[in-house]
């Protein structure tokens, strides 16, 4: 994307909001925002909420928008510098060592270092869109070290000196809440809580993404998932099982079964639990005929 | 500073006041996205504060109501209780006093009364477990391996990294091999507490003994329940025990109510970050587990705690006299799902309890049916 293309689809966020829908991700006005807001002021954006609302859809979304790479970063306990920085190749390190007999040898070159998604960010010659996905999965000393990151997209490795970005990338950090983030971390971000959405929206988000299914199919499939997700279930189902679950219906039905059976047979692609499955299974039909109206 | 700033620092230090934590870069943060998004009416105003001032999800209700107060000149707001809505279990089954009625009426609130009175207190021991208790519950908690390493001197993998900046000190020869193993860290602790009007006499205790886990423990969850669920967390992180328990009073607004303790473990059970939670820690439920009428969803909620926690335990108060038994229905049907039934009658003998959890003790159920 040329640069006044960029500069175009970033005016404010209505556009972006435009945008994002071409891109098949339909933003609501405070994320639109929220987006807008992490671009023209270069902070990173933090995304929280619950699993399934999409979030990394959104991180996806964004990178679309800008025509820019994703790079992604997925966090799990234990993640260190080695693993999201730089790590050096020592086994070829200790081979060049063993070959170069008495010759002088620079172990420190370019070819024995590995880069990990945050150094690719910044050597990257073009400007990249950085997903830090799960933030909280990881330590507390690892997002301590995402810190330093954040505030200076710069890295210092000791034996090569310092490394700075050649241009700022734009840095997406989504979170499902599991533990709560540094206060350090959430006041350099731009913030935004994505909730689940109510049934208009999801029958839309539905529709834009599946679309073999009618409308009228997406607005029931919404109406039943959002009674659905009222339930204490062990795990409530996201936007994208509500998408599937429709998809499902829609070639079962067209494979013969009428329509509430086919939702019935279809909801194993919605509940993934199989103590849920059986508390929801008596009310099942009450549920799909209410919503199909 | 431009007058037009004004309005906008004013809101930053009202929300200080009211103990919310904004930096001063979030501050200009604030001022210049309200620039960048014109403004063209309050709404950018708002999600402009949203965005950057990034109000924690459980206190958004309690942002919006000093927003609307400072900006639109709303009546002051009354901010109580927790607001967020993950946390919030919908109370529809008729008002409390009638739940209270009914719980008169019932054999399980007479039997708990009675023996409640019977328990006695001794105070300067309990002032005593609960500092020794805090010092030891970091170390004492059941540990599990780490996806962190740190260097050892035997029974590990290699570590190349450190190896080889050896090899390259001692020119080309290394003495002996350097090894990492996986770091041993303790398991999380997620303290349920009932505070149900059948717990009344427990409850204070309780509090008391959860703020001492929070503050010894490197992750510690507490969370109160009676007719709804709180997460009072972050009120006991505060050092003073007597600052912290006030603040956590004031977020738990279903004291000495009924109890609906199975559809409030199960609300918790279903809110992701909750149960993601109770995944691999031990779970000590503060509760003598008198539900009324059906106790299915009880049942399964405990099913669905046991196949996630390390540790599943119910301290109940009942424990404590020599006669209890578990002879209630609601406790015969959950107690193959538990790990512990213990005396939870007194600070001393929880706080032994929780040190002892890394302890192996053969199940309750085992337990039980020997002295039955």
């Amino acid at each position: 994307m040329a640069n006044a293309d960029a500069v175009a689809v970033t005016a404010s966020p209505e556009a972006i909001a435009a945008r994002l829908a071409a891109s098949r991700y339909l933003a609501d006005d405070s994320l639109a925002t929220a987006i807008f807001l992490a671009i023209r002021l270069g902070k990173p954006l933090l995304l929280e909420g619950a699993p399934g609302v999409g979030k990394t859809e959104a991180a996806k979304a964004v990178a679309e928008l800008l025509g820019r790479e994703l790079v992604r970063l997925q966090c799990y306990e234990g993640i260190d510098a080695g693993h999201a920085l730089y790590e050096w190749n020592y086994q070829r390190q200790l081979l060049a060592i063993r070959h170069a007999g008495e010759h002088e040898i620079d172990i420190y070159d370019d070819r024995f270092l590995i880069a990990r998604p945050l150094l690719q960010v910044l050597r990257a010659p073009a400007q990249r869109v950085l997903l830090v996905d799960e933030i909280d999965r990881s330590d507390h000393e690892f997002e301590a070290l995402l810190l330093e990151f954040l505030s200076d997209f710069q890295i210092s490795i000791p034996e090569r000196g310092t490394i700075r970005a050649a241009t700022q990338p734009i840095v997406i950090l989504t979170s499902n809440r599991t533990r709560e983030l540094a206060e350090a971390l959430r006041r350099r971000c731009v913030y935004h809580w994505i909730g689940y959405p109510d049934a208009e929206r999801e029958a839309e988000i539905i529709t834009l993404r599946a679309s073999d299914v009618a409308e009228a199919t997406a607005r029931a499939v919404a109406n039943a998932v959002q009674e659905i997700r009222a339930r204490p279930l062990a795990k409530p189902p996201g936007i994208a099982e509500a998408v599937e679950w429709a998809n499902a219906a829609t070639i079962l039905e067209k494979g013969g079964s009428p329509w509430p059976e086919a939702f019935r047979r279809a909801i194993g692609v919605l509940i993934k639990d199989e103590e849920d499955l059986s508390a929801i299974a008596p009310e099942l039909g009450r549920i799909v005929e209410e919503a199909l109206g | 500073m431009p007058r037009s700033a004004q309005p906008f620092l004013g809101f930053a230090r009202l929300l200080r006041r009211h103990a919310f934590a904004i930096a001063p870069e979030q501050v200009i943060g604030f001022m210049q996205s309200v620039t960048l998004l014109g403004p063209r009416s309050m709404n950018d105003i708002r999600e402009a504060a949203l965005a950057t001032l990034a109000p924690p999800p459980d206190r958004r209700g309690e942002f919006e109501a000093h927003f609307r107060a400072y900006f639109y000149g709303d009546a002051k707001p009354s901010i109580k209780g927790e607001e967020d809505d993950e946390t919030r279990v919908k109370d529809d089954r008729g008002t409390r006093e009638e739940e209270n009625q009914v719980a008169r009426r019932e054999k399980g609130g007479e039997l708990s009364s009675a023996l409640e009175q019977l328990s006695s207190r001794d105070f300067q021991r309990d002032a005593d477990s609960l500092g020794q208790f805090r010092r030891k519950l970091a170390t004492a908690l059941p540990g599990r391996r780490s996806f962190r390493t740190a260097r050892t001197r035997s029974r590990g993998t290699l570590d190349l990294r450190r190896s080889l900046s050896e090899i390259v000190s001692a020119d080309g020869d290394i003495p002996s091999p350097l090894l990492r193993r996986r770091q041993p860290v303790p398991r999380k602790l997620l303290l349920l507490i009932d505070v149900s009007g059948s717990m009344k006499l427990h409850t204070a205790d309780y509090l008391k003994l959860a703020h001492a886990a929070v503050q010894g423990a490197d992750r510690a969850e507490v969370f109160t329940f009676g007719t709804r669920l709180t997460r009072i967390t972050s009120a006991l992180r505060v050092r003073d025990r007597e600052h912290a328990l006030v603040r956590a009073a004031a977020l738990v607004d279903d004291w000495d109510g009924g109890t609906r303790m199975g559809p409030t473990l199960l609300a918790f059970l279903a809110v992701p970050r909750f149960s993601a939670f109770a995944r691999g820690a031990c779970v000590v439920i503060l509760s003598d587990a008198l539900e009324r009428g059906d106790h299915t969803e009880l049942e399964t909620a405990m099913r669905r705690f046991s196949a996630r926690t390390f540790r599943l335990s119910l301290a109940s108060p009942l424990a404590g006299d020599p006669r209890f038994r578990p002879a209630t229905s609601a406790l015969r049907a959950i107690l193959p799902a538990l790990d512990d039934l213990v005396d939870g009658s007194s600070i001393g003998s929880l706080t032994d309890f929780i040190l002892s959890l890394a302890s192996p003790a053969p199940a309750a159920e085992t337990i039980w049916k020997r002295v039955s």
